[in-house]
This record gives C-alpha cells, sequence and structure tokens, in this order.
C-alpha cells in the first residue's frame, strides 16, 4: 500500500492493539512454560492462563470455570451445537431451531446435524433483520434440544432480542446458544440477565488476535469434547493452550470493555453520518435496522451495479470495505442475510459493507461519501442494467 | 492478488466502454439476477468490425473479460470475431481464477450475440448451431435460480 488506508472493515478482523501485541509478546517471554507442567514455569503459564479466564469470565458476567477457550468464534459455535444437539438427542430429542441470518459457522454445522438425522427450523426475519421473540416461541417443541440466535448480525449489523428470547427458552427448559462474535468487547453483555446458556466470542473482532476464542457454558450444562487427548479446558478441549493469542485477546477485551461506552458512541456518531451520506445517492438504501444495529456497522445496496467492483475500486482509493455479492463470496448466491430479509438477488448484488470503530475519523466518514459516490456514479455510467432502469425498460427494485 | 495484473488494468481502465447509437449488431447476454450482463455493440463495415463498445453489470473479471474481447475483435473480419473463444480471452489477461472462468464464457457469448444480431439485421445465412441455443452450461449456470 502506497497511501494509508480507510480500514471500514471491522466486522472482518481488527487489528491488534498496542496492548494486546504487548501481552503476546510478554506471554511468549514469560509465560512460556506449558500449563499443564508442573515445575515453577509450567505454573506461572497456568496462573497466567487462569488471569486470562477470569478476564473473559468478568466480561460477559460469568464464572471463570465456565469459560472454555478455543481457537475461535467458528469452533465455539460448533462445539456449541453439536454438543447441545447430541446431548438432546440422547433425550430423543433431534429438533434444533436457529435463524435465517446466522453465521455459516451455526449455518453449516446445522446443515451437517441435519444430513445426521437432526430436524432444524430456520426461523425467518422481518425486513429490518430482526427475529420475532414470538417466532422462536411458537417453533419450541418438546423435542427442541437447541435455539440458538446471533447477538447481532455480522453483515447488516442488527441487534436481536437475545434476552426476550432467552427468557422463553428458559421457561421452557430449552438450551439457549448465543453466537455473540460481533457484540463481544462492542455491546454490554450479561449472561445471567439475558438468560444465555452458551456464547461464542472471538478475540480478532475486538483487537485482541485471531487464533484465540471461547466458549461460554453456563455451569452444570452439558459440554461434550470435540478434541481429544489431553486434560485441558476440563477435558473439553485437548491441546497445550495457546497461551499468547488467549492473553492477548483478554487484554483487549478488558480494554475494549472499559472503553465500551465511549467507543460504542464515537462509532455511532461515524456510522449515522455515513448512513446519511450514503442515503443521498439515487436508488441506494441502508440493510438492517436504523436503530437497532452494531455501533459501526453501515450495509447498503445500490442498484444497478456489482458489489465487487465496487470494492475494487474502494480499495485503489483507499478503502477497505467488504460486499454480500456472490462474486465475493466465490459462490454464484449473493448473501443469504440480505436475501433473508428480502432483497432481491440483482440488488444485493450490489451491496457494499462498511464497518467502522473508534479507530476512524470523520474525515475517514466524508472521503468515504465521497468515493463511494463516485465509483457508484462510475459503475452505473457503463452498467446496462442501471441504463435499461433509467429508460423505464426495468423497475427499479429501490425507489 | 485474487486477479492478475493485467486483469486489473482492464479492470480500472476498461477499453472502448460505452454504446453505438446506430450499431449494425447488438448482444446482451447474462442475468441481473446471478450478477453479470453485459451488452456488446458492434459497427460492420465491408465484413469488418470497424467499432465495437461495450456496457457491463458485473464483477471485476465481469468488466475486465468485456474490455478485452472488445480489444480481440476490434477491426477484425465477421467471420474471425465468431471464432474467438473464451479461452484466448483469459489468455490474453494472463489467466482468471477458476471460479471467474464464466465471465469469459460471458464475453465470447457477448460477442456471438451481437454478430448474430447483425446476421438476422442482415438476412444474412448461418447454421443455427453456431450459436448459443440457451442451452449450454453457462446458461445454465445462469438459470439454476429462476
Amino acid at each position: 500500500m502506497e497511501h494509508a488506508m480507510i480500514y471500514a472493515d471491522n466486522a472482518a478482523t481488527t487489528k491488534t492493539s498496542a496492548a494486546a501485541r504487548r501481552a503476546m509478546l510478554d506471554a511468549m517471554e514469560r509465560f512460556w512454560g506449558n500449563p499443564s507442567s508442573l515445575h515453577s514455569p509450567g505454573q506461572q503459564a497456568k496462573e497466567a492462563l487462569q488471569t486470562a479466564r477470569d478476564t473473559v469470565a468478568k466480561a460477559i458476567g460469568a464464572q471463570p470455570r465456565e469459560i472454555y477457550f478455543t481457537s475461535g468464534g467458528s469452533e465455539a459455535d460448533n462445539q456449541a451445537i453439536v454438543s447441545a444437539a447430541k446431548t438432546g438427542a440422547r433425550k430423543g430429542k433431534k429438533h434444533l431451531i436457529t435463524t435465517a441470518i446466522e453465521h455459516h459457522a451455526v449455518l453449516h454445522t446445522m446443515d451437517q446435524l441435519s444430513k445426521e438425522g437432526f430436524e432444524v427450523t430456520l426461523v425467518p426475519v422481518d425486513a429490518s433483520g430482526i427475529v420475532k421473540v414470538e417466532d422462536v416461541a411458537a417453533s419450541i417443541r418438546e423435542d427442541t434440544a437447541l435455539v440458538s440466535v446471533m447477538f447481532a448480525n455480522n453483515e447488516i449489523g442488527a441487534i436481536q432480542p437475545i434476552a426476550e428470547i432467552g427468557a422463553v427458552c428458559r421457561e421452557k427448559n430449552v438450551p439457549f446458544h448465543v453466537d455473540a462474535v460481533q457484540a463481544v468487547g462492542h455491546l454490554p453483555i450479561d449472561v445471567s440477565a439475558q438468560n444465555i446458556d452458551m456464547l461464542s466470542l472471538s478475540g480478532h473482532k475486538f483487537h485482541g488476535p485471531r487464533g484465540a476464542g471461547a466458549l461460554y457454558v453456563r455451569r452444570g450444562a452439558p459440554l461434550l469434547t470435540f478434541i481429544h487427548g489431553g486434560a485441558q479446558e476440563a477435558g473439553r478441549r485437548a491441546g497445550t493452550e495457546n497461551l499468547p493469542a488467549i492473553l492477548g485477546m483478554a487484554t483487549a477485551l478488558e480494554d475494549s470493555c472499559a472503553h465500551m461506552e465511549e467507543n460504542a458512541a464515537h462509532a455511532a456518531k461515524l456510522r449515522d453520518a455515513l448512513i446519511d451520506g450514503l442515503s443521498k445517492i439515487p436508488h441506494s438504501a441502508l440493510n438492517g435496522d436504523r436503530e437497532r444495529r452494531l455501533p459501526g456497522n453501515v450495509n447498503f445496496c445500490f442498484e444497478g451495479i456489482e458489489g465487487e467492483s465496487l470494492l475494487l475500486l474502494l480499495d485503489d482509493k483507499g478503502i477497505a470495505a467488504s460486499s454480500g455479492s456472490a462474486c465475493t463470496s466465490g459462490s454464484l448466491d449473493p448473501s443469504h442475510v440480505l436475501l433473508a430479509i428480502g432483497r432481491p438477488h440483482e440488488v444485493a448484488h450490489g451491496s457494499l459493507r462498511l464497518t467502522l470503530d473508534q479507530e476512524n475519523t470523520m474525515e475517514d466518514v466524508e472521503a468515504i461519501i465521497k468515493a463511494t459516490t463516485e465509483v457508484v456514479n462510475y459503475l452505473r455510467d457503463m452498467s446496462p442494467v442501471w441504463k435499461a432502469l433509467q429508460r423505464g425498460e426495468r423497475n427499479y427494485v429501490i425507489q | 492478488m485474487l486477479y492478475s495484473e493485467k486483469v486489473m488494468d482492464h479492470f480500472r481502465n476498461p477499453r472502448n466502454v460505452g454504446e453505438i447509437a446506430d450499431a449494425d449488431g447488438v448482444g446482451e447476454v447474462g442475468n441481473a439476477k446471478c450478477g453479470d450482463i453485459m451488452k456488446m455493440y458492434l459497427k460492420i463495415e465491408d465484413g469488418v468490425i470497424v467499432d465495437v463498445k461495450f456496457e457491463t453489470f458485473g464483477c471485476g473479471s465481469a468488466i475486465a473479460t468485456s474490455s478485452m474481447a472488445t480489444e480481440l475483435i476490434k477491426g477484425k473480419k465477421v467471420e474471425e470475431a465468431l471464432s474467438l473463444t473464451n479461452q484466448a480471452v483469459v489468455e490474453a489477461l494472463d489467466g482468471l481464477p477458476a471460479h471467474k472462468i464464466h465471465c469469459s464464457v460471458l464475453a465470447e457469448e457477448a460477442v456471438r450475440a451481437a454478430i448474430k444480431d447483425y446476421y438476422d439485421k442482415n438476412g444474412i445465412a448461418y447454421e443455427p448451431d453456431q450459436f448459443c441455443t440457451g442451452d449450454c452450461a453457462c446458461c445454465h449456470e445462469h438459470d439454476h435460480h429462476e
């Protein structure tokens, strides 16, 4: 990169913070022992690991013994869902409930389980991307083994009514898993108050490193072992702990929680300015709920253009963003989330996601608005779809 | 990088973008639902393609393959343009990622559709099986959302 990039893809990953990097280097220098060893270097590493567990537990209102470190959010989602499904199956419960807008770590795990004889109900969302509590409640049956709903959506930022869904699950005695990968460190989370039985989180979404995540499991709830071969993580996840990454994650999480309110206020201010600016582009539409959305999340559809070319040209202008177009996913279908909120294929291909955080500035927002407007106009000028819309040969989907 | 330098060059600086108002042949292929549509305009004099323009709705490689296809047929005889293959477009661009090969197929089809339009308008006879009948793999790929 020859010039400074404006990084607006924080939902994909965040830059590891200086404090997290220091904690990781410190871990490699001081806590290189194996936490399972009985000698001093091992025991020092074990203590550091325990400190990290305390920090992560505190961040979500859990007890340290309820935290299991994993390699990241995807592993945590996989283990939580498969464990709850298999535990339910032992009691004859083979029905699973999730939503249409989950991350693929949840949806593909559910797909795999449905091939193994489980029945999966996908609860729809409304046009703003929010699931209705009553729809989840109505889907629960005698044989439901698990309800899994994400805290906030990674593409359109829609924040789900977690505490209310949790209350329904608690009342009906169904385990409730929450993929909170996009929310932890950004929104207040309290697993007790929000009635959450299992929760997945990932270090690199809040300026920690990748390669570290965690699964919270309420004490007393069963958790089956995924990786066998050792007594680490209370026997639920074998393998020598990735201590540098775990300590980096804990440091970043502590920072994120300490500054959550101010960071969220800053990101939300930028988000709202960006939404206002991009709304001025004709035939554009915000995806997701205007109010109930992650502080830094902006997601738009622009009619008549395709998202990958938009992304690449923004990259040329020094802006790093993301899209839900099929071309960026390597598949033929555009984002399942945009389809679930009712965007037709041809419009879903023209989506742009910009995810901001405390490191972005109002100057960034102004530059993004200017560049996006230019690129959208440029691409529309060469788009036969846009020309046909303008000539009245096609009907606009976005007015 | 996802794309070769050549692809990025044709994507960033596409050649022959636009439309020809009095085109002798116009072809449009693809499907907005699948994320790419190409429209090709030909100006033909004495059996030679004297001008060509394109409009594309699509990803980076859709724009780059359209651009390269116009360069490869400009100044060529219609029959020569008809023998343009998607492989020739891919090679001229120093390759495409596997999941983008269908863009080069679309570019080839866009050229052929424009030539077919030219033949039809001018009453020039041709073998029907020379042209896409809507029954090729590319179209099936693009139809399966319908």
